[in-house]
């Protein structure tokens, strides 16, 4: 059929190819506040690799349905005397567009793979052990004492105080007392859950110093709200020099 | 016509009831039982809003006092401030009734009786006695979970998901939570079994499986869903409650310290058995939840765009897909809790897989409208919507599918945004489309088209209003089921935005008043329209408006599919099920 596109038909599909890659331009500006927050852990930009990915595929997958569907109801409105066309439709086109986002779906699947694999199964051979078993509202903190092993007498422990160096693993085992919480550290984009009668394991490593809050993100209660802990990166001299003052003050508490 | 046919249509015969309490109270008849449903899932859906309003309200404005609220529930928030636990339980009650007394009830209950019958030709359900305690089973399930939250210590607070151990160590309102959806289980196995047995049997002759609307095989699919899955949650349902009043322990561990003492009950249980269990059941009722929203969409969109379904087969078997890869998907709600990690990739390609599914879908609609006559009434607006936030909901779904990208927004709002896209934006935008769509048929008038217009722009404005936000406060890492979001440092700044979404979530729950009105008023004051007004082609508009006692004064024989729309040569752009073609139809 050689019908003469209407102008306006051309204005809506102008407008859109520029205003889709216009808008996920500006969804990927680094200062906007629905920005991702900063990156702190060195697999941060790992997973927000793959989150702009993924954005990028389905906000193209999202303009192209939404504009062809509007196109449709503009373009195919019920006209006086007009007549649908009468068809069940095209195997050739059901084929492509199952084929497309098959493989589409594949992709993302072996790319997100690889970040999961270098993030859950490959841990680092050596870091910071830290031990951390989470109570209905509290993070408990456990550093082994001079004699380098945990849940031993000289362990070092704070209550929501987490330190580590920066540009060294820190290696997190976590546990909990009572019900299920979830320890997360939303800038390191970390996040495991704790579960009562078993341990679970997480690794991060800061990319500088600073200070961030830790939440809970698993509801754990009435307070789950307020399960707050603070993380405080430290360089390794600083780290050191907490880790003997907490040691200190650990010492006086018990006596 | 095969025997079994003619037997089981034989079978579903009974007197038409004369008695009031026969007639509207205790009927057998499949059309009052499915407006019983309806008038059942619309109350709690006004119930299940109204806790959202709550939830927003203190998401807008964290700790500030709802004078009047204080006078209406002193316990949950004295002096009108809300406490964290009665936050705890809003949302958790809101999710429960918006889910199981909601949804289920109005997609599955409402239009499922309503229509299944009259669309294969039928004279009631297999087993109208059974479908008649279906519905007055699910009542007392209603009683139970609104009584949960008048006993000590009020209703359920630990999530629709319920997590244990949380749930097993929650005051009393958890256990009515339990029997509530027990008890509802018991009314959805009914309804299941009875779906699946009229559809095999009770088809009028000529209906093939493969003549039957989609909505016939998404509620067919949906039932075999339920009948699968419902038993898995009842059973885990069973051992919490068993956990929680006979002190077993399967899924408490040893060792459990809450509040500084040993927990009694605790040993030797795994709190993952809870997650697996619940998700086995917990991923299936979300395609329960969306396939019968997509059926409906599916019958109204042919019918205005009059034009056929673009791959109808295809368009059955992408639903069997979803149904069939529904059962290997569950554990990609579990990629954070401690399961082994090599098991996240399997989920996570199963998870991929379903996506492209409901793409087929997706694209089939989108070949549906192009080169119809699309006819702009209520019920097609609202199927567009669902078409165009489907798409938002589905596409959303891909990122936590990606287990790297879920280690950040598992738990967040971005989750939030994701169902509501799906069970708003899809389903219940579905549901509004039956609803306008088949209203002319229940009650034999129409609803204002005007008001349902403004019932649905209003609701998608509003609703996108809502939702979309979501996705923002998931990214900026706000975890979700939280009370106060401003104890944190770097969620504070999202306030001037949570308080944009609660408006437009008050506004949203005020647009429903036009669709109660328009409901109402339409039922005395409607245009009276005739059987068929919408001139379609499936067999429940062969027969009057509202359809007779037995629904066919004679058993309809059907002589092809039901999208037979615009076939050249014909003088009317539409081709009952029950009319001969005079040429051969083409399938493509």
């Amino acid at each position: 059929m050689n019908r003469r596109r209407p102008s306006w038909l051309s204005l809506i599909v102008g407008a859109a190819i520029v205003a889709a890659p216009a808008l996920l331009l500006a969804a990927s500006e680094p200062n906007a506040p629905w920005r991702l927050p900063e990156e702190a852990s060195t697999y941060a930009g790992r997973i927000d690799g793959i989150f702009n990915l993924i954005l990028w595929i389905t906000g193209i997958v999202f303009f192209l349905v939404e504009i062809t569907l509007l196109v449709f109801l503009f373009k195919y409105r019920a006209k006086a005397g007009g007549r649908a066309t009468y068809t069940h439709g095209s195997n050739r086109l059901e084929v492509i567009w199952t084929i497309i986002p098959a493989l589409i779906l594949v992709f993302l699947a072996v790319v997100s793979q690889d970040s999961w694999a270098y993030i859950r199964n490959h841990f680092p051979s050596s870091g910071t052990v830290i031990d951390i078993t989470a109570e209905q509202f509290a993070w408990n903190i456990r550093y082994p004492g001079p004699d380098g092993k945990l849940n031993t007498d000289d362990d070092i422990v704070t209550l929501n105080q987490l330190h580590f160096p920066v540009d060294k693993p820190a290696l997190i085992n976590l546990h909990s007392k009572d019900v299920i919480h979830s320890f997360f550290l939303p800038e390191f984009r970390i996040k495991q859950d704790a579960v009562p009668g078993m341990t679970t394991r997480v690794w991060v490593q800061a990319k500088h110093t600073g200070n961030w809050e830790i939440a809970c993100a698993e509801l754990c209660g009435l307070g789950h709200y307020r399960m707050k802990g603070y993380l405080t990166v430290d360089t390794p001299e600083g780290f050191q020099k907490w880790l003997a003052e907490t040691a200190a003050e650990n010492k006086t508490e018990s006596k | 016509m095969s025997e079994a046919v003619a037997v089981a249509h034989g079978h579903g015969v009974h007197a038409a009831p004369t008695s009031f309490w026969r007639k509207y109270v205790f009927s057998l008849d499949h059309k009052v039982i499915g407006i019983q449903y309806m008038s059942y899932s619309l109350f709690m859906l006004v119930i299940g809003g109204l806790l959202a309003m709550l939830v927003r309200w203190q998401l807008a404005f964290p700790g500030r006092p709802l004078a009047f609220m204080g006078k209406i529930v002193p316990a949950g928030m004295p002096g009108g401030v809300m406490l964290p636990e009665f936050y705890n339980s809003l949302f958790t009650m809101h999710a429960t009734i918006m889910i199981f007394f909601a949804i289920m009830p109005l997609l599955i209950g409402a239009f499922g009786n309503y229509v299944v019958p009259l669309q294969i030709g039928a004279r009631d359900m297999a087993f109208p006695r059974l479908n008649m305690m279906s519905f007055w089973t699910a009542v007392p399930g209603a009683f139970l979970i609104i009584a949960s939250f008048f006993v000590e210590g009020g209703a359920a607070q630990s999530g629709w998901t319920s997590y244990a151990p949380l749930s097993a160590i929650q005051p009393k309102g958890q256990t009515l939570w339990l029997l509530a959806l027990l008890v509802l289980g018991i009314s959805s196995l009914l309804t299941a079994v009875n779906f699946i047995t009229t559809i095999i049997n009770l088809r009028a002759p000529g209906m093939h499986f493969f003549r039957m609307p989609l909505t016939v095989w998404a509620l067919f699919i949906d039932a075999i869903l339920l009948l699968l899955a419902l038993p898995v949650l009842s059973a885990a349902m069973i051992m919490l409650l068993f956990d929680r009043i006979l002190h077993t322990t399967f899924f408490l561990p040893a060792g459990l310290i809450v509040s500084g003492a040993a927990w009694t009950n605790a040993g030797g249980g795994q709190p993952l058995l809870w997650q697996h269990l619940f998700w086995f059941f917990g991923h299936p009722e979300v395609y329960i939840m969306i396939l019968p929203a997509m059926g409906i969409v599916s019958d109204v969109m042919a019918v205005f765009a009059r034009k056929p379904i673009f791959g109808y087969r295809s368009m059955a078997y992408a639903m069997c897909g979803i149904a069939g890869l529904g059962w290997i998907v569950w554990g990609h709600h579990m990629f954070q809790s401690g399961m082994n990690p090599y098991l996240g990739t399997t989920f996570m390609i199963s998870t991929m897989v379903i996506a492209v599914p409901s793409a087929i879908k997706t694209f089939n609609w989108l070949g549906t409208l192009w080169r119809g006559q699309i006819h702009f009434t209520t019920p097609m607006l609202n199927a567009i919507a669902f078409v165009a936030m489907f798409a938002i909901g589905g596409l959303s779904g891909i990122f936590m599918a990606s287990t790297p990208v879920d280690i950040f927004i598992h738990d967040t709002y971005f989750i939030v945004g994701h169902i509501h896209y799906v069970l708003f934006g899809g389903s219940l935008f579905g549901a509004f489309a039956g609803l306008y769509f088949w209203f002319p048929k229940m009650f034999g008038r129409k609803m204002s088209e005007t008001w349902g217009k403004v019932h649905f722009w209003l609701s998608l404005i509003f609703f996108n209003g809502v939702m979309f936000p979501m996705h923002i406060l998931g990214m900026r890492g706000m975890q979700r089921r939280i009370y106060d979001y401003t104890q944190y440092s770097h969620l504070k700044g999202l306030q001037p935005l949570n308080i944009f979404m609660s408006f437009s979530a008050f506004a949203l729950g005020v647009s429903q008043i036009v669709l109660i009105v328009n409901f109402f008023w339409s039922l005395k004051f409607g245009e009276r329209v005739g059987n068929n007004p919408w001139r379609a082609n499936t067999l429940e508009w062969q027969t009057t408006s509202p359809p007779p006692h037995e629904n066919f004064a004679e058993i309809p024989i059907v002589y092809h599919g039901p999208y037979e729309y615009s076939v050249p040569g014909m003088a009317e752009d539409y081709l009952p099920q029950t009319q001969p073609a005079s040429a051969p139809l083409s399938s493509h």
